[in-house]
């Protein structure tokens, strides 16, 4: 079975993100991005597949700017075998990736798709969800563990108050939870033979989606600053003071 | 052959990474263990750590040392008991094979060393010999096919764990000074050969060293390196001068380390109704910690890219040495001082990097080889 992996450049999640003075997003200059920890996930998962014998390639795709071929290089290096880089430098909406993502399907003809569950940057987690729909396929969402059983993909998914286990008819959709598994690091020799495997390129205008935004961003600010607490005495004056700010009656 | 620059790149944030993850949260248990965790040393062999400097064809990374140097920065930012894991196979232990090995002795040990499934270790020093190495006792003496080998090495790092030894012996006793000595390649599984207790150091606790004891040890003849007798002085200098970049690398990456937590510190720590940093005396010790720092990185950086090159590097490499071994200890005392009392108490680690640097002044060639190195090497150029 083909698996296919999408895989998102992100800030580097111990960047500590700064909003631009214009309040029109986050900066990204000179700031420091790799790899989306979800997605990952999702290359460890796709590689433990294929080193059990189970996938017969993992094939990853970033939709990005040029430098996203660094985070398709660093899922080489971690074990898949190819990459498609689909070069953009505009912004890409969750709905415009799921397009990408069906036209890219719709080429390779995968058994299975893992997703990471969101992205770190705007978490959405959209993408996956909205990737099944477009292609009618079955969805496994926030996998805590994925067996492949034949043509069936038995996923346990993390869900308030347990887990639940559902099974899949492949090809299926299946979005990535934190504690599916814990990727490695790429070795320094894979690092190296990572840069003989092929990415090929792409470009949207190539695949007859349209990917024009639907959204409009008003602002972005920071998180309201946190108020200096205070310290009380007593249960009494706890309730009394909880009572003064209107959170209990 | 030199990688490009994107790979590079990745290969270094590789290491960034494994270290803040992996390696410095357990600093402390390491040292208060005196062992580095199977589990690390596992991760170390997975990474492909063992065989940074050991060419591709033979299973390591072939890294330039330009390369070397810039991934032990990074390896550098955390304890060094770690760096001294991997280090003999990638230094001293297994330099000796990479340069003037038989084809059949790198076929045999550098894919094992490239691994890590096969510790090297360097054994050079003896108990009365020791920056004087040309007037070491050990003696390897040929009968019929194989070496008889008697004499004791002393603080032979990683000898508890090591399958080999690049070992450094006397095959001719009548030949006093350097032309007598031979290097050996020595299964550490040679009978005759034991091992002293392990040694209790100032620091560096989960690295380890002890004596090697060679009691009419009888190795093959052909574990002589390369074809022929005498030349194991040479041998060991080129192994030494190599190593010297190596161990300036370490210190820039300690010396940042203590750099960046010692700034941390003082940008937090109030005294006098503000952050200490804020004050001019101690700004003055982070000034020039950090100076000397940028000046033994520039200087590491400068010697392995000529090395590279293909120039004879061997002053500069002990100016590196010297410097930049020199130089971490004087920003490790600084950091002590800046920390102030949560400096001298064990908690916050400085204290442990204190001692942990000591040794970088002392082994592979001390502060005053390496003054005797450069100045010999001034005058003998100005009387050419």
């Amino acid at each position: 079975m083909k698996v296919l992996v999408p895989v998102k450049r992100v800030v580097d999640y111990n960047v500590k993100v700064r909003v631009k003075s214009d309040q029109t997003g986050v900066e990204l200059a000179n700031v420091k991005m790799s790899m989306n920890p979800f997605d990952e996930i999702s290359i460890e998962e796709a590689v433990r597949l294929k080193e059990a014998g189970t996938a017969t390639e993992v094939v990853v795709v970033s939709i990005g700017p040029q430098q996203a071929q660094e985070t398709i290089r660093t899922a080489l290096a971690m074990g898949a075998d190819r990459g498609i880089l689909v070069k953009t430098d505009d912004e890409v909406e969750p709905l415009g990736v799921a397009k990408i993502l069906k036209s890219i399907v719709d080429e390779e003809q995968p058994g299975l798709v893992i997703v990471g569950k969101q992205a770190i940057d705007d978490d959405s987690n959209q993408t996956g969800q909205m990737l099944a729909a477009l292609l009618g396929w079955p969805q496994g969402t926030f996998a805590s563990k994925i067996e492949l059983d034949g043509d069936k993909i038995n996923v346990t998914r993390e869900i308030d108050g347990g887990l639940q286990t559902v099974r899949l008819n492949a090809p299926a959709i299946v979005t990535c939870d934190l504690r599916l598994n814990e990727p490695r690091y790429a070795s320094l020799p894979n690092i190296m033979k990572a840069k003989k495997k092929p990415i090929d390129e792409k470009a949207i205008a190539d695949m007859g989606v349209d990917v024009s935004p639907r959204l409009e961003v008003l602002k972005v600010t920071e998180p309201a600053e946190r108020q200096a607490g205070i310290k009380v005495e007593s249960a009494a004056e706890l309730v009394a003071k909880l009572k003064e700010a209107g959170v209990i009656g | 052959m030199a990688l490009d620059l994107e790979t590079r790149d990745q290969l270094l944030s590789t290491i960034r990474r494994f270290v803040d993850e992996r390696l410095r949260p357990i600093e402390d248990q390491v040292s208060e263990n005196d062992e580095v965790p199977e589990e690390i040393v596992q991760e170390m062999r997975d990474l492909g750590l063992f065989g940074i400097s050991i060419p591709t064809e033979y299973g390591g990374l072939g890294l330039t040392m330009e390369e070397e140097c810039l991934l032990l920065f990074e390896l550098g930012r955390t304890s060094p008991a770690f760096r001294s894991v991997i280090g003999t196979n990638v230094g001293i232990g297994s330099q000796g094979i990479v340069m003037h090995g038989r084809q059949d002795q790198k076929e045999e040990w550098l894919p094992k060393l490239a691994t890590g499934e096969a510790i090297a270790s360097f054994a050079l020093t003896e108990p009365e010999a020791g920056s004087d190495a040309a007037s070491l006792k050990t003696t390897a003496i040929r009968d019929g096919d194989h070496y008889i080998v008697n004499g004791t090495k002393r603080y032979i790092t990683n000898a508890a764990k090591a399958s080999m030894f690049t070992l450094m012996a006397r095959t001719d006793p009548d030949t006093p000074g350097a032309k007598g000595v031979s290097a050996f390649v020595c299964p550490a599984d040679a009978p005759g050969i034991s091992l002293g207790k392990s040694e209790k150091k100032m620091g560096q606790q989960g690295a380890h060293i002890c004596d090697v004891i060679f009691d009419n040890a009888r190795i093959p003849a052909t574990c002589l390196l390369g074809e022929e007798e005498g030349k194991g002085f040479v041998t060991a200098m080129q192994v030494l001068e190599r190593g010297r970049l190596h161990i300036s690398a370490v210190c820039v990456g300690v010396a940042e380390r203590l750099i960046e937590d010692a700034t941390k510190y003082a940008a937090e720590r109030k005294q006098f109704g503000q952050p200490i940093g804020n004050h001019q005396l101690v700004q003055a010790m982070l000034a020039d910690c950090k100076t000397e720092a940028y000046a033994a990185r520039c200087m590491v950086m400068d010697a392995s890219k000529r090395r590279d090159a293909g120039e004879d590097v061997g002053t500069e490499s002990s100016c590196c040495k010297y410097f930049a071994s020199e130089m971490v200890g004087r920003v490790a005392d600084k950091a002590v001082q800046i920390f102030g009392g949560a400096g001298y108490v064990a908690d916050y680690g400085v204290e442990r990097f204190y001692r942990d640097v000591r040794i970088f002044r002392i082994y592979e060639g001390t502060s005053q080889i390496q003054q005797m190195i450069i100045g010999r090497n001034m005058v003998r150029e100005a009387s050419e």
